[in-house]
């Protein structure tokens, strides 16, 4: 080993340490921002690191690409809205994935096309490319329907499955035939196109409200890509980070599942809301309760125990400030103010907690559903701003109701449950709430925004 | 398989067991910032993409190698500084626990 290959090599261990610190001071949210300052600092040794390389002759396109880089990752960090949140982590998959689609795909061409690519090398890459050319495109529709550039239900035709499933197929007998004889350039960039396709048609059918699932997935998939990419070129750091991205994304996924009880496969293959399955119970005939501003107002001034419930409503909205003012509100009175947070709220893992610390929300304040289900029997009011599926009792008693067993926060438990919804539309599923019918269940119709301005506005005139 | 991709799989797995027990104690509350956090760190593919952009293998490599670049620095760099954004919002209302069981 010459010294510099030792220099390069400690700057790789250095950084795998630090991303590992980084990623483990997540678990104190106290320490997590020095923790992920130390993890930039590892990448930054990464790349300074890898410029010594010997491989390296010319720096002109690596300054044009790092300039170029910077020149639109920076806005991307600085001015994205924290809103704007879910759309800017799927397309930041998709900047990943085209970075390791890229090197795999250069990679094997600068190798005689293949001709001098080595089986296991062509494992490495052949995975690279799989994962990194349906992350690309499958970000990018998820993209599209979180940012409301394609319509965010599912879009699904006759045999789509089926088609998908061939589609994989496919491309997976292309990589096997590779693995054989990896000198078949038109096999590996049918391949490539094949696993582009593929992450279009795996997107598009699944709704807005299964996104949690699917960016987690997503984010999975480009920690993957990462981890062959370092494969392919024999880079341990890129290994490790991959394995470690590709870890959490996969963790991420599995609780979502969870907390929507339900598989994988379901997600991926059942088109949620596609064939709407007929529920047990019909909510015919029963009528709500619609109150006004200055009802919730009188309810909420002078309670002891209010626990807020925000869903995907309150983001669309943009409502969290308006939450906070309001809660600041109820706690001069002498009032104490909680917030549950389900996991699939919203959507991406952790999308609520985001905006209500925007918001100035303290975060002991933001409470996971298991630690919180036990309260709303306390509560004086439950306050539910956008939130459907997530409060649907239906989960728990009707069998018949796509959501059944799906854990859902027990807001019909609090003493008054006061709903801010737009409209009686059902939501995005399709399933109708019979929590809106229950004889303790205010609606205020109306913007969450607005509705929520006027009952401050009341809370103030009466205080 | 020679040695070196052997000991690349061990080097794989026992990052992503590293990975597995660390993240499963991260809180629900910093999901977002965890899942921009673990993007931001696996855009180290970087490094893989600077040496294809400087390598001068020819022009198709090179210009591959240059978005590449674009690419995953865009991620480094807005990665980091939303992450740090986000991680910044988040305050608590009482005084910071000292417990000896938030230390370890």
């Amino acid at each position: 080993m010459s010294p510099r290959t030792v220099v390069i090599e400690a700057a790789y261990l250095a950084a795998s340490l630090l991303f590992i610190l980084g990623l483990r001071s997540l678990t104190v949210p106290d320490r997590a921002r020095r923790g992920m300052q130390l993890a930039a600092l590892g990448m930054l040794v990464a790349v300074v690191g890898t410029l010594l390389n010997h491989d390296i002759v010319r720096y002109d396109w690596i300054i044009a690409g790092l300039v170029l880089g910077s020149l639109i990752g920076y806005p991307l960090g600085v001015y994205v809205p924290m809103t704007a949140m879910p759309q800017r982590i799927a397309i930041s998959h998709m900047f990943g994935a085209v970075a390791a689609t890229l090197v795999g795909v250069a990679e094997y061409w600068t190798l005689g096309n293949g001709a001098l690519v080595g089986r296991a090398e062509m494992a490495a890459l052949g995975f690279e490319v799989l994962f990194g050319s349906l992350t690309i495109t499958g970000s990018f529709m998820a993209f599209g329907k979180l940012q409301e550039l394609l319509p965010s239900r599912p879009l699904t035709f006759r045999g789509q499955n089926v088609l998908s499933v061939g589609m994989f197929l496919a491309a997976l007998g292309l990589f096997t035939w590779l693995l054989v004889d990896p000198a078949h350039p038109h096999a590996f960039y049918a391949m490539v196109a094949l696993g582009l396709v593929f992450g279009v048609s795996l997107v598009l059918p699944i709704g807005g409200a299964d996104m949690p699932v699917v960016i987690s997935l997503l984010n999975s998939y480009a920690g993957l890509a990462s981890a062959a990419t370092g494969f392919a070129i024999g880079n341990n750091v890129l290994i490790i980070a991959g394995a470690l991205d590709g870890a959490s994304g996969f963790i991420l996924s599995i609780i979502m599942s969870r907390a929507m009880n339900r598989s994988f496969t379901n997600v991926l293959f059942g088109a949620f809301g596609a064939a709407p399955q007929a529920s047990a119970k019909t909510t015919a005939g029963l009528a709500v309760h619609a109150i006004t501003p200055e009802d919730a107002a009188i309810q909420l001034a002078y309670a002891r125990l209010v626990i807020v419930v925000p869903g995907y409503g309150m983001a669309v909205a943009q409502a969290q400030h308006q939450v906070r003012e309001l809660a600041a509100l109820i706690e001069k009175n002498g009032g104490t103010v909680l917030y549950a947070i389900h996991p699939v709220a919203g959507r991406m893992p952790g999308h609520m907690n985001v905006l209500l610390a925007e918001a100035d929300v303290p975060y002991d304040k933001l409470k996971e559903m298991d630690d919180v289900n036990g309260d709303f029997k306390n509560a004086d009011v439950a306050l539910v701003i956008g939130a459907n599926d997530v409060v649907n009792p239906a989960a728990r008693t009707d069998k018949g109701s796509p959501i059944y067993g799906m854990p859902i926060l027990n807001v019909d438990e609090a003493k008054q449950v006061i709903v801010l919804k737009r409209s009686m539309n059902p939501g995005f599923a399709g399933i109708e709430n019979e929590l809106f019918y229950r004889d303790n269940t205010a609606m205020l119709f109306g913007d969450a925004k607005q509705s929520i301005g006027k009952v401050i506005h009341e809370v103030k005139q009466q205080a | 398989m020679h040695g070196a991709n052997l000991l690349e799989i061990y080097v794989f797995v026992l990052a992503g067991f590293v990975g597995f027990f660390t993240i499963t104690r991260v809180p629900a509350l910093l999901h977002t910032p965890l899942m921009s956090a673990t993007n931001a760190i696996s855009a180290i593919s970087l490094v893989g993409s600077l040496v294809l952009a400087g390598a001068d293998r020819g022009l198709l490599a090179t210009v591959l190698g240059f978005i590449a670049v674009t690419s995953a620095t865009i991620n480094v760099v807005g990665g980091f500084i939303i992450t740090d954004r986000m991680l910044k919002m988040f305050k608590r209302a009482g005084p910071p626990r000292t417990a000896a069981g938030e230390k370890r």
